[in-house]
């Protein structure tokens, strides 16, 4: 199979990405991947594809959000596409949109689902109202990942559709709460 | 603890007991935390950084599980005792090359280490001997917990624990497991493994000796994803990958023994021979040799008193940094060679005339 992006070497680098369903392969030869900051020889990790990735991110990416830059550290998200890091907690908020096609990209979920810091726990009953739909949202998306899991695909159908409806409400409210 | 007192410590990983430690090393979970607000270590200012050494010192000291854990600034050590920490596994490659305003907390037995301004504010690390992330996990959630108690850590509703680097955002989790896989490697079925735990969205990669030489037949198999499922989750989808590993790898073993037993053991008497009277030896061919040293232990080819235990302690001590930490002064290469086969000579009671 030849490198799909300078089409002479034999790709020897495969990328698969699933992103909601839709499956994306990229082959690249090994010239091609160093360039593309794949590098290869320490990690296979994504970590160092990152660089990669965030390119990749490109088309989706709002014109003229490259500028944008942290209010708390300043970090411009042209650095980030630069250094793959991001410069301070505060950069999630300030770069949501461009981060959470990029997190969806690696993980293949934007929703946490693990541990709770105990304090942010207590800050969370304070603000209650708007992530009062949360628990449901989260049981609705551990079920589905289950039932893809045990390839129960009509089922999953079902419940993906529940949550979207659920998720959409979800973001009205909150949207009016502000 | 001093940090002289490392080197005499048998650190509790290599203890060669666990489950399955026949085949898996040690297991390792490592848990990405930072500060709100103040910048991730590459973005910040000195003074930042002090800031993260002073909360974290505090949080440290109101602590169990870090009493009479020896506390120490990468800026006051010299290069060879930070390659010995990296050795041990304590501190990363990245940590020791730009000191300032980093540190790194070693606990008892090394069960726990806090790095603090590597990439993250802190990567809090639990090693544990043999296949036994679980108990990793009780220990390191438990000192989390305390932990979090005292700081406050960058965490959103939506994306979990917020991290320098996108890839560690969610849970922060890594969890590794080192694996020693000679039969696939001999038989030839390793890639084929490697290439279906890729595809798993686990990360496998070969286990290095001295320098960039990759030493086949050692592996560390990691979680890729930490957003989108619960500790336990990634856990549990890690475990259950590694036990298949696990079962490949002593099918191999069996079918190795069954259809070529006198090569096989051939193999590992001479590989035993050469560890017992080499006078030179680069740390690329010992760990071949060990790799099937091992292998014979566990088939019980090889008894002589030899153990798990002895041969994953040798594997520590015959590092570059190791021996001139033992020797007490700087080594060249040609010399270390010539130390290392010393050394190995003396821990398997073979031939010590020069």
């Amino acid at each position: 199979m030849l490198c799909d992006v300078c089409h002479k070497n034999e790709a020897s680098v495969h990328l698969t990405e699933i992103v909601d369903n839709q499956i994306t392969e990229l082959h690249l030869c090994e010239e091609c991947a160093r360039q593309k900051g794949a590098q290869m020889e320490q990690h296979f990790g994504l970590t160092d594809l990152l660089a990669g990735l965030s390119d990749l991110g490109q088309q989706f990416e709002v014109a003229g959000k490259t500028e944008a830059k942290c209010p708390n550290c300043g970090l411009a998200y042209q650095d980030f596409r630069r250094i793959g890091r991001l410069g301070c907690s505060v950069c999630y908020e300030a770069f949501k949109d461009s981060l959470g096609v990029l997190l969806k990209r690696i993980h293949g979920s934007t929703q946490h689902l693990g541990r709770t810091p105990a304090k942010a726990k207590a800050g969370a009953k304070a603000a209650a109202a708007p992530v009062q739909k949360r628990p449901e949202i989260d049981m609705l998306r551990a079920k589905l990942q289950k039932t893809i899991e045990m390839e129960e695909f009509e089922e999953a159908a079902r419940l993906r559709d529940k949550l979207r409806a659920l998720e959409a409400k979800n973001k009205k409210g909150s949207k009016r709460t502000r | 603890m001093k940090f002289n007192d490392l080197i005499k410590q048998a650190c509790e990983w290599l203890k060669g007991t666990g489950p399955n430690s026949n085949i898996v090393i040690s297991s390792r979970i490592r848990l990405a935390r930072n500060l709100k607000r103040i910048p991730f270590s590459h973005w910040a200012n000195k003074k930042q950084k002090e800031e993260v050494l002073i909360r974290a010192k505090e949080a440290l000291a109101a602590s169990n599980y870090t009493k009479g854990a020896l506390f120490l600034q990468l800026a006051d050590l010299n290069n060879l005792d930070k390659q010995f920490l990296i050795e041990r596994h304590l501190i990363s490659k990245e940590h020791a090359l730009r000191p300032n305003h980093r540190a790194v907390v070693i606990g008892d037995r090394e069960i726990l280490s806090i790095m603090i301004n590597e990439e993250d504010h802190l990567r809090i690390q639990v090693m544990q001997s043999g296949f036994s992330l679980q108990e990793a996990w009780q220990i390191i959630r438990n000192i989390d917990e305390e932990f979090e108690k005292k700081l406050d850590f960058a965490y959103s509703q939506d994306w979990g624990y917020l991290t320098a680097c996108p890839t560690n955002t969610g849970t922060g989790l890594r969890a590794s497991v080192m694996l020693h896989l000679p039969a696939l490697v001999m038989t030839r079925q390793i890639n084929k493994v490697l290439q279906a735990i890729t595809k798993l969205s686990l990360t496998a990669r070969g286990f290095y000796g001295e320098g960039t030489e990759a030493s086949g037949n050692f592996f560390q198999i990691s979680n890729q994803v930490t957003l989108g499922h619960s500790e336990e989750d990634l856990l549990d989808n890690i475990e259950r990958i590694i036990k298949q590993v696990i079962g490949h790898e002593q099918n191999a073993r069996k079918a190795l023994f069954e259809q070529d037993r006198p090569r096989v053991e051939d193999r590992i008497w001479r590989a035993f021979a050469t560890l017992k009277n080499a006078h030179i030896i680069t740390s690329k061919e010992a760990i071949d040799l060990f790799s099937k040293v091992r292998l014979g232990v566990d088939a019980g080819i090889l008894k002589e008193g030899l153990d798990i235990q002895t041969i994953n302690r040798i594997f520590i001590l015959i590092q570059p940094a190791h021996l001139q930490k033992i020797e007490r002064k700087a080594l060249s290469p040609q010399e270390r060679d010539i130390k290392r086969a010393e050394l190995i000579r003396k821990e398997l009671g073979g031939n010590r005339d020069v």
